[in-house]
C-alpha cells in the first residue's frame, strides 16, 4: 500500500511524497518502510522501537491509536499517512519543525 | 457566543457589506453577529496577516492582536499586513494601521507582549474565538490549554515549508491540541538553518482558511473543521482530511483533567532552565570545546598566505547565494560519507550561515580524528559584517 511521507522526511525518501510498502498491518508496513529507507528509523521510532510521540500515523483518515496502533490491519488499497506535529512559523528540520525565521 | 443581542448596522455598513448581506446564509443576522464578535489573533505574522486582513474586511467588530515583535525586512516576503515602510516598527502598530485602513469600523485591541502562562487567561477573557498563528511549540500548547480552560475555541493552523494543517480545536465537545499531539517534539531536533524557509504564499492560504472557519463559527453557517484536520500540500496542490478524535483521557480536556491551570510550557517542551543546565553539563562532558575563529581573524590568515581549508557545510542553494572565496562545499548531511575527500593534516575551518551547523560539522570532524579543526564564529553572516559586505546576508 502507499505511505504518505510528510515534507520533513522526504529528504530520506529521495524527495518522494509517497512510498510503496508491504505488510499485513501498519506495524509491518512501517517496518518495511524503514527497512528500505534506514535513516527513517531514527526519525519515526525511539530507542525502544516505539513510534515517537509527536508523530501520528493514520490508516486512511483514522488515527491508528484508535484502531489498534501497529496491529491495525491493512490491505493493498489502503493509505498510511505519517503526520508529524508542525508549529511553523518558518523554520524546521527533520521532525519537530518550529521556530522563528 | 455569549451575547444574543447583536449590534445594529448603519447604512454605511449595510453598503460596505452588501455582498455578504445578499447571500441568504449570511444576511443581516450573520453580519450583525460578525460586528458583535470579538476574535483574538495570536501573532501578526505569516498566519496572522491574512487572518487579520480578511476578518477586518469581513466586519468582525473587535480584533485583538497579540504580538511583541518588530517588522523585519525578511518578513515582507509573506506577512502582507506589513509594508516596506513598516520595517523596524512594532508589528502591532503596522497591523493596526492596515486593518483600520481597510475598515475603520473595526476596533483593534493590541497586546504588545509575549503570551505567557501569567497573562494568557487574562488576555483571552471576553473573546469569542482565538486564532492561533504562532510559530513555536511552547506557545501552541499554551494557547491550547488557555483556550480549553477558558472555554474558547481555537482556530488552529500551522505550516512548514510547503505543507499546512488546519483544524478547529477546543470546541465544547471536540478535541484539543493535546488530544492530537499529547507531547511536543524534543528540542534536540533543533531546526537546521538550511532546512528552514517557507513558501510565502503558504501561510497566506492557511490564514484565509482560518479566517473562513472563524467567520463560519461566528455566523453559524456551514460545517467547521471539527473533529477533522485539513492537510494541504502546496507542491502537489492536494487537500486531504484526517479524522481527529477527542481523547477522553486528555489531561486538559478529557473527562478527568489533571491540568487545571497553565503550566511552564518551555519546561514542557524541554526548553526550560533545567533542560538548559542539563545541556550545558552534557556539552562539558563531551570534552574539549571546538576552538573558534572570527571572520576578521580568518581574513588575516588568508591574507598572510596561511591558507586554511575553508569547509562550507551549507546546502548548494545557499552556496549559490554567496560564499567565502576559496571555500569548498560539503553539505552537513553528506559530511560523514565524504570524510575521505578531506586531508586530516590540514587546518580546517568549518563554516555555515551563522555558525550552528558548522559547529556540528567540526564535532564530526573531531570525532573522526581530524585534529586541527576550528569553527567560524557567526558564519558567513559574520564574514559579511566584518570582512566583505558584498557577500549577501540572508
Amino acid at each position: 500500500m502507499q505511505i504518505h511521507i510528510p515534507t520533513p522526511l522526504r529528504a530520506f525518501t529521495g524527495q518522494q511524497a509517497t512510498v510503496e510498502a508491504q505488510g499485513r498491518d501498519v506495524g509491518e508496513a512501517l517496518e518495511d518502510l524503514v527497512r528500505t529507507h534506514p535513516p527513517l528509523r531514527a526519525q519515526l521510532f525511539n530507542a525502544d522501537g516505539q513510534l515517537r510521540s509527536f508523530v501520528n500515523v493514520y490508516l486512511n483518515d483514522e488515527d491508528i491509536r484508535y484502531t489498534g496502533s501497529g496491529k491495525t490491519p491493512v490491505n493493498a488499497s489502503d493509505t498510511i499517512s505519517i503526520v508529524p506535529s508542525i508549529a511553523g512559523g518558518c523554520a524546521g528540520a527533520s521532525l519537530g519543525s518550529a521556530g522563528r525565521c | 457566543m455569549a451575547t444574543t443581542v447583536y449590534a445594529e448596522l448603519n447604512n454605511d455598513e449595510i453598503l460596505r457589506y452588501s455582498r455578504h448581506l445578499i447571500i441568504p446564509e449570511v444576511g443581516m443576522d450573520g453580519q450583525r453577529k460578525l460586528k458583535s464578535a470579538r476574535v483574538l489573533t495570536i501573532g501578526a505574522g505569516g498566519l496572522g496577516a491574512p487572518v487579520g486582513l480578511y476578518l477586518a474586511a469581513a466586519g468582525v467588530g473587535t480584533i485583538g492582536i497579540v504580538d511583541f515583535d518588530v517588522v523585519d525586512f525578511t518578513n515582507l516576503q509573506r506577512q502582507v499586513i506589513h509594508s516596506t515602510a513598516d520595517v523596524g516598527r512594532p508589528k502591532l502598530d503596522s497591523a493596526r494601521e492596515s486593518l483600520r485602513a481597510i475598515n475603520p469600523g473595526v476596533e483593534v485591541v493590541g497586546y504588545e507582549t509575549r503570551l505567557t502562562s501569567e497573562n494568557a487567561l487574562e488576555i483571552f477573557r471576553g473573546y469569542d474565538l482565538v486564532v492561533d498563528g504562532t510559530d513555536n511549540f511552547p506557545t501552541r500548547y499554551l494557547v491550547n490549554d488557555a483556550c480549553v480552560l477558558s472555554g474558547i475555541p481555537n482556530v488552529y493552523a500551522s505550516i512548514f515549508r510547503f505543507e499546512g494543517q488546519a483544524s478547529v480545536l477546543a470546541l465544547p465537545d471536540g478535541p484539543c491540541y493535546r488530544c492530537w499531539y499529547p507531547e511536543p517534539p524534543p528540542p534536540g531536533l533543533v531546526p537546521s538553518c538550511a532546512e528552514g524557509g517557507v513558501l510565502g504564499v503558504l501561510p497566506g492560504l492557511m490564514g484565509v482558511i482560518q479566517a473562513t472557519e472563524t467567520i463560519k463559527l461566528i455566523t453559524g453557517i456551514g460545517e467547521p473543521l471539527k473533529n477533522r484536520v485539513l492537510l494541504y500540500d502546496a507542491l502537489r496542490m492536494r487537500f486531504r482530511e484526517l479524522r481527529l478524535r477527542k481523547n477522553p483521557e486528555c489531561p486538559v480536556c478529557g473527562t478527568h483533567p489533571t491540568i487545571r491551570k497553565l503550566v511552564d510550557y518551555e519546561e514542557f517542551c524541554g526548553l526550560g532552565a533545567s533542560a538548559a543546565i542539563a545541556a550545558a553539563a552534557a556539552a562539558v562532558a563531551e570534552g574539549a570545546e571546538i576552538p573558534e575563529v572570527t571572520a576578521t581573524e580568518l581574513q588575516r590568515e588568508l591574507e598572510a598566505g596561511l591558507a586554511p581549508f575553508i569547509l562550507d557545510v551549507r546546502e548548494p542553494h545557499e552556496f549559490q547565494i554567496g560564499r567565502i572565496p576559496g571555500a569548498t562545499l560539503i553539505p552537513l548531511g553528506e559530511l560523514e560519507k565524504r570524510l575521505a575527500e578531506l586531508d586530516p593534516k590540514l587546518e580546517i575551518v568549518a563554516q555555515c550561515r551563522s555558525g550552528v551547523r558548522s559547529l556540528k560539522a567540526a564535532k564530526i570532524l573531531r570525532a573522526a580524528g581530524f585534529g586541527k579543526v576550528r569553527n567560524l564564529k557567526g558564519g558567513i553572516l559574520a564574514w559579511s559584517d566584518e570582512v566583505d559586505p558584498r557577500v549577501p546576508k540572508y
